[in-house]
């Protein structure tokens, strides 16, 4: 994307019909740090990775709980994303004290995209830069929503979005089609697997990634670090591609895996600004 | 002065007297109860002026949605004002066309809220509102007042049916009755209170939600007795009095 001569405001078109300020917020999305989403006919898992700035900071909060029933993955401009769930928690909870139920995660998502929206129409605005992964239960199952700065919307299977979001989406668009009948513990291994993907070599550990679930008969929540590195050794997914089937009491394997000349730089790598090849326009995402 | 001054501070000027003091045409006891399918709901047609009997068409209550029924007594004029409120509701809700709507239970609580907000105002709707509804299987019943006190219960009633009904309701009702049992104990709570209730007019609808949808029986009267002995003679004894 090269600039041009259209893309100063937001609310100036060019001759093709784009929204070139739009579709540059699109792309501070791709810039962050991977998320990913999935889900079943009755849990929604959620999973990111860790970036931090530097060895001695720490990394930045990307999952957020919104409600017991709902919860959030963002990826680009953090800020954004908290500023959005600041308002989503906001909603949720005036939602429950009017109605004393759950707001249904299809409506909180298209408050959401026409709060996005607004901002694609105002000359004193900007988008929003940062996309969405929306996990919620509601009356008709389990939902996953992808929120994008232009104000659109999709439910989805499976998504990722982020940095090396790619080789997360080409993962799980092999698997997908399992995934409604999934168990929730297959769900999670599933999850760890894309996040493993987008990591590209680097070993899999729980200090560098975040995993989240929502599910019927259990509220949001985020796993905390010893549960995810417990999944993480017991399906064996730490350095190896795509292991076949679970072998829980292989504690050693996971020093084998480390040898095994897996090529990982900690940290720095290929983080600086991802030049992805994802060349298509946004918008048609 | 001083009166003036007391009441320029609590509640507001005078000048905007657009405040509910008190009650005009006002309807009286609602009665409802759960049953095996549902929620049955009884009320009379009567709106009185003060001691006056003076309508005696007035429908109490209504469905509200897919999944509701609301019945109230009070200030009828409170009680349309309310019908607003919650046509605007379910068109929202419908608006959305997304496979959820609001069910009883939200609705209950959407009114408390805004018996409270009101209250709050010191401009309340001069109501009591009992809400039932069936969504998915699960039975609904419960009730709110006109300064937001709410509840939910197997069998409620507002007014006078409080003290006249309810008491019959706690010895006779029990889970899942037919819809025949069900009617014959709200007729016996309605024929109390036709007796015993100054206000109540004989003539009255019963209304029945079910996970099907709500029914309102077009209106009727109850058989009521009056052929006590005593008062086939009402002035024996009172012979020689003026």
């Amino acid at each position: 994307m090269f600039r041009n001569q259209y893309d100063t405001d937001v609310t100036t078109w060019s001759p093709a019909g784009r929204l070139f300020q739009v579709e540059y917020a699109m792309e501070a999305v791709k810039q962050g740090s991977a998320a990913i989403g999935l889900r079943s006919k009755t849990h929604v898992v959620l999973g990111c990775v860790n970036k931090a700035n530097s060895e001695l900071s720490s990394h930045q909060k990307k999952i957020f709980k919104v409600d017991d029933h709902i919860g959030v993955a963002i990826a680009g401009l953090t800020a954004d994303g908290r500023v959005l769930s600041r308002y989503m928690r906001n909603e949720c909870i005036n939602y429950s004290f009017t109605y004393e139920s759950p707001l249904p995660v299809g409506r909180l998502v298209v408050q959401l995209a026409d709060k996005a929206q607004v901002c694609t129409q105002r000359s004193w605005k900007r988008p929003y830069g940062v996309g969405l992964l929306v996990a919620g239960l509601d009356e008709s199952g389990a939902h996953l929503y992808y929120n994008c700065p232009s104000g659109n919307y999709f439910e989805y299977q499976a998504f990722a979005i982020g940095s090396r979001s790619q080789a997360a989406k080409t993962y799980l668009e092999r698997r997908f089609e399992n995934f409604m009948d999934s168990s929730r513990e297959d769900l999670i291994k599933d999850a760890l697997m894309a996040i493993r993907e987008t990591l590209q070599g680097e070993t899999l550990k729980s200090s560098i990634c975040t995993v989240a679930v929502v599910g019927v008969g259990e509220p949001f929540h985020i796993l905390d670090q010893g549960t995810v590195q417990q999944m993480i050794d017991a399906f064996d997914i730490a350095g190896e591609r795509e292991a076949p089937a679970p072998e829980p009491d292989e504690a050693e394997e996971q020093g084998a895996a480390e040898e095994q000349g897996v090529v990982a730089e900690p940290g720095d790598g290929a983080d600086q600004g991802g030049a992805t090849d994802e060349g298509v326009a946004p918008m048609d995402i | 002065m001083d009166s003036k001054m007391q009441q320029h501070g609590l509640l507001g000027s005078e000048s905007d007297s657009q405040r509910t003091l008190y009650p005009y045409v006002t309807g009286t006891s609602v009665v409802a109860l759960k049953y095996k399918d549902g929620i049955l709901m009884a009320a009379d047609m009567g709106g009185s002026y003060g001691s006056t009997l003076r309508y005696k068409t007035v429908e109490r209550m209504k469905a509200i949605g897919k999944h509701s029924l609301l019945g109230a007594s009070g200030e009828i004029s409170d009680f349309q004002e309310i019908l607003r409120y919650l046509d605007e509701l379910i068109l929202y809700d419908n608006m959305w066309d997304d496979g959820n709507s609001l069910g009883p239970k939200e609705v209950h609580n959407y009114l408390t809220r805004v018996m409270y907000n009101r209250r709050n105002k010191f401009n309340p709707l001069w109501n009591s509102l009992v809400l039932g509804g069936v969504k998915n299987g699960q039975k609904y019943l419960g009730m709110v007042s006109m300064i937001g006190v709410n509840f939910e219960d197997n069998h409620v009633a507002t007014g006078f049916g409080n003290h006249l009904a309810r008491p019959i309701l706690r010895d006779e009702w029990h889970e899942n009755l037919s819809f025949e049992d069900g009617v014959k104990l709200l007729e016996k709570c309605m024929r109390v209170l036709l007796y015993r209730d100054r206000s109540a007019v004989n003539k009255l609808q019963i209304a029945k939600i079910t996970e099907e949808g709500v029914t309102i029986s077009p209106p009727y009267s109850l058989k009521t007795f009056w052929g006590f002995s005593a008062f086939h003679n009402p002035t024996v004894g009172a012979e020689g009095s003026w």
